[in-house]
């Protein structure tokens, strides 16, 4: 152990500091293999290792009088790996899937663990502390530990990130580059489980598998890149870790790993929330925003469509007769033209009683009432369906057509003039609107 | 002319059921064949074990006359569409890229020249427009044309491509169908499982025709004959499936 007191500048005085170390190195750590398992869909994976590792960890108290930290860090990690490769030969060997393997291995190791912890009960006294996590309890010996293992677990994910992710994203491919994928695949269990036992003073067994997932996770909402996951998950984990940290260390009664997991679970929340392409408030608003312009252009529409059945011969149309015309009152049309007023597709007669289209406004208009008519006299005309059935279809379509589909049914249908109906099919591009 | 592939008596089990039994064939250079059979033929499992993707029980595969193994830098994959989760934060750059990963070994970094072979394969299926959009964001067919672009940038010799028809639209169907024949003209050897019998025809030069074993191989013109076809799809194989059947029992 003697290189590892080269460490020693490194740690803390003060146990307030020891923590909050303790907090970066497991956040860091299993932030990064984290987003590896969340992307693999390995959750419960890592949380059968964090069980599995209980039974190393009795095994190291026990067996070492004098506590080492590297001996019992090697014990915890043996037996996680154990596990790990129990669950895969169980998979191997029967039909059963991983979700059944992992939940034997998982109980029976963690099982196992607890009745030959109760049989030791003086040897082992401070398992507690491995079971629910207490940052308080972590000592400079425990931190040397915690430093190698971090930094050896960043430096071989930043090394191997491209085999890694290939591997995570396709592992048929990955063998076709000619990858050693069973090389790859024990490496990562190595160091999702070094990772699992970095963090288990802290966090405890119980807990320690929410480090793995509930930073990673809310990375995952956050972002479409890979490198940008990792980056977020580390520091979402080493942000939890340290508000879990302090605050069970400055407040009684709070134990450490349940503080972490509230915490990095808090994380989660806000980008549940909040984050600004993934997140429910985000869809929420998209899907509000889509109402409204549908709204706003089927409005549009009857306008034209009243203007049409005039013959164009009007400039205004009544909201009286709008109102009539989407079935609905005159104070609901009003509303429904103070809207398009806002966007600059109408202006309001003097006496607010009737709207006239503005350019723009004919312009949407015209597009609306075309993309409906082509839609449908290409659902007659090449998807063969009766012309009495095309309506409804139509009225949802004529909203989403791209300009380019457009172009391309124009083209289909030969540059058609009228719709299945019989009625003109307007051309914003070309014409000029009836009433400017 | 070099074979492309051969493969010699491969057999795949499956939970000690067969799946594929001691499939012989010997593929010239420059050909470019269907891999053609009904639901559960093993056509995916071929290609597959051909790849160690699935372990074969027995046999050998060779490419361009050595085993796999050496020669593995010459063949390109295209795993189906299916098999990955398109929710996956990378970038169709990012996905292109990969096929250039090959040559680079586990630990050297892609450079100019990989991001470069990068973009033209992405230019040549008409992807290069959506380089930097996640995944998740595109059409069936667009997908399809990012998996083919990985191939292109592995600049391979051999492609194994399972089912890249599969959910596609009508334009994707002609651009793929465009871009393996002029491979087939730059001297490329690719094999292709397909699902639709009647394009078949019309699409590969060779035809694979396969229900667990091997019926037949050769120009189109000379399997695609109607006794072939109802050895391949008719109900002859009853007795093989179901002597499959007991031996995954026994």
């Amino acid at each position: 152990m003697d290189f590892l007191g080269l460490l020693d500048f490194l740690i803390p005085a003060t146990g307030a500091g020891k923590a909050i170390l303790a907090a970066i190195l497991l956040g860091a750590g299993s932030g990064l293999l984290g987003s590896f398992v969340v992307l693999r869909r390995m959750a419960l994976m890592g949380d059968a290792i964090s069980h599995a590792v209980l039974p190393g960890v009795v095994a190291g108290l026990i067996y070492s009088p004098e506590r080492s930290p590297l001996f019992i860090f090697l014990c915890a990690a043996a037996a996680g790996i154990l596990g790990a490769g129990l669950v895969r030969a169980l998979m191997a060997t029967t039909r059963l899937k991983s979700d059944t393997a992992l939940g034997i291995v998982l109980a029976f190791f963690f099982a196992f663990g607890i009745m030959w912890q109760s049989r030791n009960q003086e040897s082992t006294a401070g398992v507690m502390n491995f079971l629910f996590g207490n940052i308080g309890a972590i000592n400079a010996d425990d931190l040397r530990m915690m430093m190698v293992a971090t930094v050896l677990l960043c430096t071989v994910v930043f090394i191997l990130k491209r085999p890694l992710l290939v591997l995570s994203f396709d592992e048929g491919f990955s063998r076709g580059l000619g990858y050693p994928v069973r090389i790859l695949n024990a490496v990562f269990y190595f160091l999702l489980t070094f990772s699992v036992v970095v963090a288990l003073q802290a966090v405890g067994v119980v807990l320690v598998s929410a480090m793995l997932i509930t930073p990673a996770a809310a990375a995952y909402l956050l972002t479409d890149r890979f490198g940008k996951m990792l980056v977020l998950s580390m520091a979402f984990g080493i942000f939890s870790g340290v508000v879990g940290g302090v605050v069970s260390a400055n407040v009684n009664g709070m134990p450490t790993g349940p503080v972490i997991t509230l915490a990095a679970t808090a994380v989660f929340a806000v980008t549940y929330f909040c984050a600004p392409q993934h997140g429910v408030l985000a869809k929420l608003f998209r899907k509000m925003s889509r109402r409204r312009r549908v709204r706003r252009e089927n409005t549009l529409k009857a306008i034209y469509q009243i203007q049409e059945a005039g013959g164009f011969s009007h400039e205004d149309v009544s909201l009286i007769e709008l109102a009539r015309k989407r079935r609905n009152t005159e104070d609901h049309a009003r509303k429904e033209c103070a809207e398009l007023l806002r966007h600059g597709f109408v202006e309001l007669s003097s006496d607010g009683h009737a709207v006239s289209l503005t350019t723009p406004g004919w312009k949407r208009a015209m597009e609306m009432v075309r993309n409906h008519r082509l839609w449908e006299l290409y659902l007659t005309n090449e998807a063969n369906y009766a012309d009495d059935h095309v309506h409804e279809d139509a009225e949802k379509i004529e909203h989403i057509l791209g300009s380019n589909t457009v172009k391309q049914l124009e083209q289909d249908l030969d540059f058609p003039e009228l719709d299945p109906h019989g009625k003109p099919i307007p051309q914003p591009q070309l014409v000029a609107p009836p009433i400017a | 002319m070099e074979t492309a592939l051969e493969t010699h008596d491969l057999t795949v089990t499956y939970h000690k059921r067969p799946v594929l039994y001691g499939i012989d064939v010997s593929v010239p250079e420059g050909s470019l064949v269907g891999i053609v059979g009904p639901n559960g033929a093993g056509k995916s499992t071929l290609i597959k074990s051909i790849m160690g993707v699935v372990p074969s029980s027995g046999g050998w595969v060779k490419v361009f006359g050595k085993p796999l193994k050496e020669n593995l830098h010459r063949v390109g994959y295209v795993p189906q569409r299916e098999s990955v989760d398109w929710d996956f934060p990378v970038t169709v750059m990012d996905v292109a890229l990969m096929g250039t990963y090959g040559r680079l070994g586990l630990f050297r970094r892609p450079g100019k020249v990989e991001k470069q072979k990068a973009k033209e394969a992405l230019e040549k299926v008409g992807m290069l427009p959506y380089a930097n959009r996640q995944i998740g964001n595109l059409s069936g067919g667009q997908q399809q044309r990012v998996f083919l672009a990985r191939a292109l940038a592995q600049d391979s010799d051999l492609y194994l491509m399972d089912e890249p028809f599969a959910g596609v639209d009508a334009a994707t169907e002609a651009a793929i169908i465009e871009l393996l024949k002029e491979m087939r003209e730059r001297g490329k050897t690719v094999l292709v499982v397909h699902h639709d019998l009647q394009s078949a025809s019309e699409y590969f030069d060779k035809l694979l025709l396969l229900n667990m074993r091997l019926v037949a191989f050769g120009d189109v013109k000379e399997v695609f004959t109607p006794e072939l076809l109802q050895k391949t799809y008719g109900g002859r194989l009853t007795i093989l499936s179901e002597v499959a059947d007991r031996a995954a029992k026994f």
